[in-house]
């Protein structure tokens, strides 16, 4: 176990990818490691190639240069199907299969798994219980029936079922309102401190990154501008930095204008 | 007789007819979607596949349905007259429906549920059964439906090829003016595709996101509903099929001591064509009766090997087959036709059968008595104030309606309708239109009071009816040598149209009808 934290989970080396379609590259020589039980948030508004680097990490897509590695093995060498199962990924809107039941939609990896039908079932509601929803309530029925809110928390166990070491995470709560957001924030956090996962988590909301992030990446136009702990990510005398920290003072000052 | 007593003496018929139509259709479609779907499949997977397939599939969908059969008869394997080339041409149709709803079912599958599955470690495998097919389904049945629904319309017209099925019902009854029949054949044809779309309407609903709900007691009564339905449909079909199970011929491939017999697809030819399959059956001779078949695809058959002999004009080989223009000696006709067929197609002609089945122009009876008109010539100047009716072999042969109208300085009142031949005397009668083309042996000639106005100028060759065969069938059956010899000069006019008028008038079975006239003649 200390080995495994001495070396770092996923480590990207001097990465590039472009889009056939697009001149410019999406990403352009990235480097970073995420360590083991971290949880390295990817700050950047849209476009600035944060998808596409999650992406890079479960093979959905492959580098042009550089390499990715995940677990010390790069993902040009992992098969695929392995390296997804033992990758929790969670999506905007959750991405849940709407012909399946809730209890289905949480079992999908453990039953592509071929584990029994007993530990399926006795994973499936510890799993529920774990975000929050009662077992006996939602394990048969259909996304559809669903807030947007319990999608979110449905996605997210789905992403836990077979207890993968690794957690990808593409802007969850993007589309909640924000009292939902922000009971979905608090539970993260403490979701990912007692499991212990390791996760990267895409965001384009600075309180949401520090927040959740044990260091944040600041990602601007294909580049990692800055990688820095929540603490020294406020101290940051970055201009983009600044202008993220900006708005966080803007509606604090906000409030403190009617309050006078 | 009422509708009621109608079907219930002619069940046994009725049956047969429903349980061909059933084959045809549910045969087809079970090809048609084991086609379509993985064609479906395959085209989501092969971008670069789909606009040509598509196109394809179109195009196919465009060609006319008895055009279509009439490709198909001469081909190999596929072809041929009866059931095998009926499905083809069903298959034909349905697959664009299916292979479309399959292609647009699986790619309108929401990108964030398919980016899920491939970042949950499935296989393509596993994405295409557990996540695409499903959220494809309802769509995926839509187009069977409407498949499944096209075919039952199209399995009517596989009767003009010896399959079959409720067309059978619905050509006769327009050609015998008879609405039971017409009924008989059309009101099951509507109900079968009410029902499959009913059925399939169920399915589709059963199988989409929107009825994924909480099972509870709604969800199990409509699953309870969905299996009594689909039950109740199984059990009808399987009823039907057993209630009218014959023994079937497995082949129709002409063998040693059988003889395939072929019709027109109309009551003469029918009747022609029952003659020879009757008096060769009281001689020993198996025969298989392929009869009422559209167009020229009598001659098409006989010369694929489908078919041994088929009642024919000399006239209509001579212009429509032998492409000559039209001659007014008969004996010339007669000879030019038996010795080209002999030398082009290895087929033999009989001697004539005793009588003409000309061209017959004919207005009301009453019409003519007031105008007091005889002939072509007289009636030409009032032919400007009519309206003229033709069925579609008149108004596109060689000695048709352009020849015709130019021989006699014939201009009418507005373009001639082209419409189903037995069509015209309905129309004539009831004054839609004013003149018609009929044939000369018609039965229906004196029963609706038509007059036939006299050739005077000599313009339509000679129809002699005659029996076209095949020369290795008179080696191959013995008893057909006798036969012919028997009709040679054996049917008069008079009797001939006698013959029809007991079919299509007095609505009596044909083959009765035949049997009748044998025993009369001592055959």
């Amino acid at each position: 176990m200390s080995e495994a934290s001495d070396k770092p989970l996923v480590e990207f080396r001097d990465v590039s990818f472009s889009h056939p379609s697009a001149a410019a590259p999406i990403i352009s020589h990235l480097t970073f490691s995420v360590a083991s039980g971290e949880t390295l948030v990817l700050l950047g508004e849209s476009g600035c190639g944060k998808t596409t680097t999650l992406k890079l990490i479960n093979r959905l897509l492959l580098p042009d240069a550089g390499e990715v590695l995940v677990e010390g093995k790069p993902t040009t060498v992992w098969d695929p199907i392995r390296l997804r199962r033992r990758t929790g990924y969670v999506i905007q809107e959750g991405g849940l299969f709407p012909h399946f039941s809730i209890a289905k939609n949480v079992a999908l990896v453990p039953a592509l798994e071929g584990w029994e039908q007993a530990r399926i079932k006795t994973r499936v509601d510890e799993l529920l219980s774990v975000v929050g929803l009662e077992p006996r309530d939602f394990a048969d029925r259909y996304p559809a029936e669903l807030s947007g809110g319990q999608r979110q928390r449905i996605g997210v166990a789905r992403a836990l079922a077979a207890d993968p070491p690794l957690l990808l995470l593409d802007e969850p709560f993007g589309a909640l309102d924000p009292l939902t957001r922000a009971s979905l924030q608090r539970e993260f956090a403490m979701l990912s401190k007692t499991l212990n996962k390791t996760a990267v988590f895409v965001t384009h909301d600075v309180r949401e990154a520090l927040m959740l992030g044990s260091r944040i990446g600041l990602m601007h136009a294909g580049k990692l501008l800055l990688l820095e702990t929540p603490e020294n990510f406020l101290k940051s005398n970055n201009e983009r930095a600044l202008a993220y920290l900006a708005t966080l003072q803007v509606s604090a000052g906000l409030v403190q204008e009617k309050g006078t | 007789m009422s509708f009621l007593s109608f079907l219930k003496q002619n069940w046994p018929e009725l049956a047969t007819l429903l349980r061909q139509h059933l084959s045809l259709v549910v045969i087809s479609t079970f090809v048609a979607v084991a086609i379509g779907i993985p064609t479906g499949i395959l085209l989501t997977r092969k971008k670069s596949l789909r606009g040509p397939v598509l196109g394809i599939a179109n195009i196919m969908q465009t060609i006319p349905s008895l055009a279509l059969f009439g490709f198909l008869i001469p081909l190999p394997f596929i072809g041929g007259i009866g059931a095998r080339t009926a499905i083809v041409a069903l298959v034909v149709y349905a697959l664009l429906p299916i292979i479309r709803n399959t292609v647009t079912g699986i790619v309108g599958v929401d990108p964030n549920v398919r980016e899920a599955a491939v970042a949950m470690g499935m296989t393509s495998r596993q994405i295409l059964w557990q996540v695409e097919l499903p959220l494809a389904m309802p769509v995926i049945i839509t187009g069977v439906r409407v498949a499944l629904v096209i075919a039952i319309g199209v399995a009517t017209i596989a009767a003009a090829v010896g399959a079959g099925g409720l067309g059978v019902y619905i050509f006769r009854g327009l050609r015998q003016y008879d609405n039971h029949l017409l009924l008989a054949g059309a009101v099951p044809a509507a109900l079968m595709a009410l029902i499959a779309d009913f059925g399939l309407g169920l399915l589709e609903r059963y199988f989409s996101v929107a009825h994924k709900r909480r099972a509870g007691t709604s969800s199990a009564r409509k699953k309870f509903m969905i299996a009594a339905t689909a039950a109740i449909l199984a059990a009808v079909m399987t009823g039907i099929y057993i209630g009218s199970r014959e023994p079937r011929s497995s082949s129709s491939q002409p063998q040693a001591a059988r003889v395939v017999v072929g019709s027109k697809d109309f009551t003469e030819s029918t009747i022609l064509a029952e003659i020879v399959a009757q008096m060769l059956e009281a001689r020993g001779v198996t025969v298989e009766r392929k009869y009422e078949l559209g167009g020229n695809l009598p001659h098409d058959a006989m010369l694929a090997g489908r078919l041994d002999l088929y009642p024919e004009y000399t006239g209509t080989s001579y212009t429509a087959i032998l492409h000559h223009q039209p001659i007014t000696d008969p004996r010339a006709v007669y000879e030019q036709v038996k010795t080209e067929y002999a030398q082009k197609f290895g087929v033999a002609v009989s001697e004539p059968l005793g009588f003409e089945n000309t061209f017959a122009i004919l207005i009301r009876g009453a019409e003519a008595r007031r105008l007091k008109l005889k002939t072509i010539s007289e009636a030409a100047p009032y032919a400007r104030n009519w309206r003229a009716g033709f069925g579609q072999d008149f108004m596109s042969r060689a000695d048709g309606y352009p020849g015709f109208s130019k021989a006699y300085g014939l201009k009418f009142a507005e373009q001639p309708r082209e419409m189903d031949l037995s069509l015209t005397y309905i129309a004539l009668s009831s004054g839609q239109i004013d003149l018609i083309a009929g044939n000369s042996t018609e039965g229906r000639i004196a029963a609706l009071d038509l007059f036939q106005l006299e050739d005077d100028r000599h313009y339509f060759p000679p129809y002699e009816a005659v029996y076209l065969f095949r020369q290795d069938a008179l080696a191959r059956v013995a008893q057909l040598r006798e036969v012919l010899a028997k009709l040679a000069h054996a049917i008069s006019t008079e009797e001939m149209r006698q013959l029809n008028y007991e079919v299509d008038a007095n609505k009596r079975g044909q083959a009765e009808v035949v049997r009748e006239w044998l025993k009369k003649k001592g055959f």
